[in-house]
């Protein structure tokens, strides 16, 4: 089934992370703003990748690692106009001039490359072929995605991180009655003394950012420092704390609940 | 008469209204207006406040059930809609990978107000664009245990399953509350 979309939505870790997960093999076409990258991979995991119109011939891309000199590149394609990769890197193998390893680590070096200069694509759209797979002639390679992710992730962790301490800025902030630090020692910066002015129960952490112009990873990141401070603590607009809610059953009796729901369930079923 | 409520939510367009409609016994309450915005523009109305459905089940108890508005700017509803609800059913636009994101955030906003049982009902299926069920919970992010649904929200047996499976999550933890 379709896996096509925009990296406004699904940024380019998400994808290789699904692509790793899932194992799928295929070519990962993504538009760019201003190129065209086409990332193929083989059962999760990278094994060839292109990037707009440039040049990835072998003699090319071993030109890039610094392994062959730009005139012997040059030579090189004249020489073996009508060959395709794997033949000339097995020619330059049989010829004693690269061992197998050079070839092989040039190439994940460019495809690593390739991938690399996709994380700051955030503007593009994506469509996966599990149809396409590595070009013919083409060596692929066979490189891991994890570390690639974790790389590619490192920038979107700490906002995923402080979405999940703070999932929703409609919740509003109070002091805590009995603060977990020694408040003469406690040291506030600029924005923290901002956002300080307006902890109040009436005031969602939306409307604090909004009267401090920050962003939701700004305030964020400030109600996150004044959490774990234990200056703060997060209650509902109106200062109800988080957790006194209605309750779902008027009946407090366990079995009474049980037997309620069990009606229920008879109910649907019969529907 | 003892009432218990479930709440639907999800992102604009996901399917919420369609899903209470198959269920509901009365015709469902729905304050709907014309769509402004161009860019929400892919129907015609949409639900602004609420969609209420009813299910009696006896005379002494009675299901309701509850939408909630897909659109941000109406999601101060949400808190109220979300009190003292038995659960709640995240509808996700299998066709749409562009608002799995807000799918997302929605859910985890509603486990802010509150840690009921949920399920997440991928819509849609029959549509030829819609992504596989695993490759949405790896873009959910959702963990394994949580029951990610093939859903058609106009289809009442489709409509049924995921009630059911709410239920039984909901039987399971209140077992695991006992233990």
């Amino acid at each position: 089934m379709a896996l096509r979309g925009n990296l406004r939505d699904f940024s380019i870790t998400q994808l290789l992370n699904l692509i790793n997960l899932a194992r799928k093999t295929g070519t990962l076409v993504i538009e760019g703003a201003s190129e065209v990258a086409q990332i193929t991979f083989r059962e999760g995991k990278l094994a060839y990748a292109q990037i707009g119109s440039e040049e990835n011939d072998l003699a090319a891309i071993l030109q890039r690692s610094r392994k062959i000199t730009p005139n012997q590149a040059r030579v090189i394609r004249e020489r073996t106009r009508k060959m395709s990769d794997k033949e000339v890197g097995l020619l330059l193998i049989n010829a004693g001039y690269l061992t197998q390893k050079d070839i092989l680590e040039s190439l994940q070096s460019y495809c690593v490359d390739v991938v690399r200069r996709l994380f700051t694509w955030v503007e593009g759209s994506f469509n996966f072929n599990p149809d396409q797979l590595t070009p013919d002639g083409k060596i692929p390679v066979r490189i891991d995605l994890e570390n690639l992710i974790i790389e590619g992730s490192r920038q979107l962790r700490e906002w995923e991180q402080l979405q999940e301490e703070i999932p929703s800025l409609d919740m509003a902030l109070k002091f805590t009655e009995r603060p977990g630090t020694n408040i003469r020692n406690l040291n506030l910066s600029l924005e923290e003394w901002r956002v300080v002015r307006y902890v109040n129960p009436k005031n969602t952490i939306r409307q604090i950012a909004h009267a401090t112009k920050m962003n939701d990873l700004e305030i964020r990141r400030v109600v996150y420092a004044l959490l774990q401070a234990g200056l703060v603590e997060i209650v509902r607009p109106g200062g109800v704390p988080v957790g006194g809610m209605v309750r779902p059953f008027q009946t407090t009796n366990k079995q009474e609940q049980v037997s309620l729901l069990n009606r229920l369930i008879n109910k649907i079923r019969s529907i | 008469m003892q009432t218990v409520k479930i709440v639907v939510t999800g992102p604009f367009n996901a399917g919420k209204t369609e899903f209470i409609q198959s269920v509901s016994e009365i015709d469902v309450v729905s304050t709907e207006r014309k769509i402004t915005s161009a860019a929400e523009k892919v129907k015609e109305s949409t639900t602004v406040a609420l969609d209420f459905g009813r299910i009696t089940v006896d005379d002494d108890l009675v299901l309701y059930l509850f939408g909630t508005p897909g659109q941000k700017r109406f999601d101060f509803m949400w808190e109220i809609l979300s009190e003292g609800m038995l659960g709640f059913v995240v509808m996700v636009d299998s066709t749409r990978p562009e608002t799995f994101r807000e799918a997302r955030t929605i859910l985890e906003t509603f486990r802010a107000y509150a840690p009921t049982p949920y399920v997440v009902a991928a819509n849609k299926q029959d549509c030829k664009d819609a992504w596989d069920i695993e490759d949405m919970r790896l873009a959910l992010r959702l963990d394994p245990k949580v029951k990610l649904l093939s859903c058609v929200a106009k289809d009442k047996e489709n409509v049924k399953k995921v009630l059911l499976e709410l239920l039984y999550s909901i039987l399971e933890e209140m077992g695991e509350g006992n233990s």
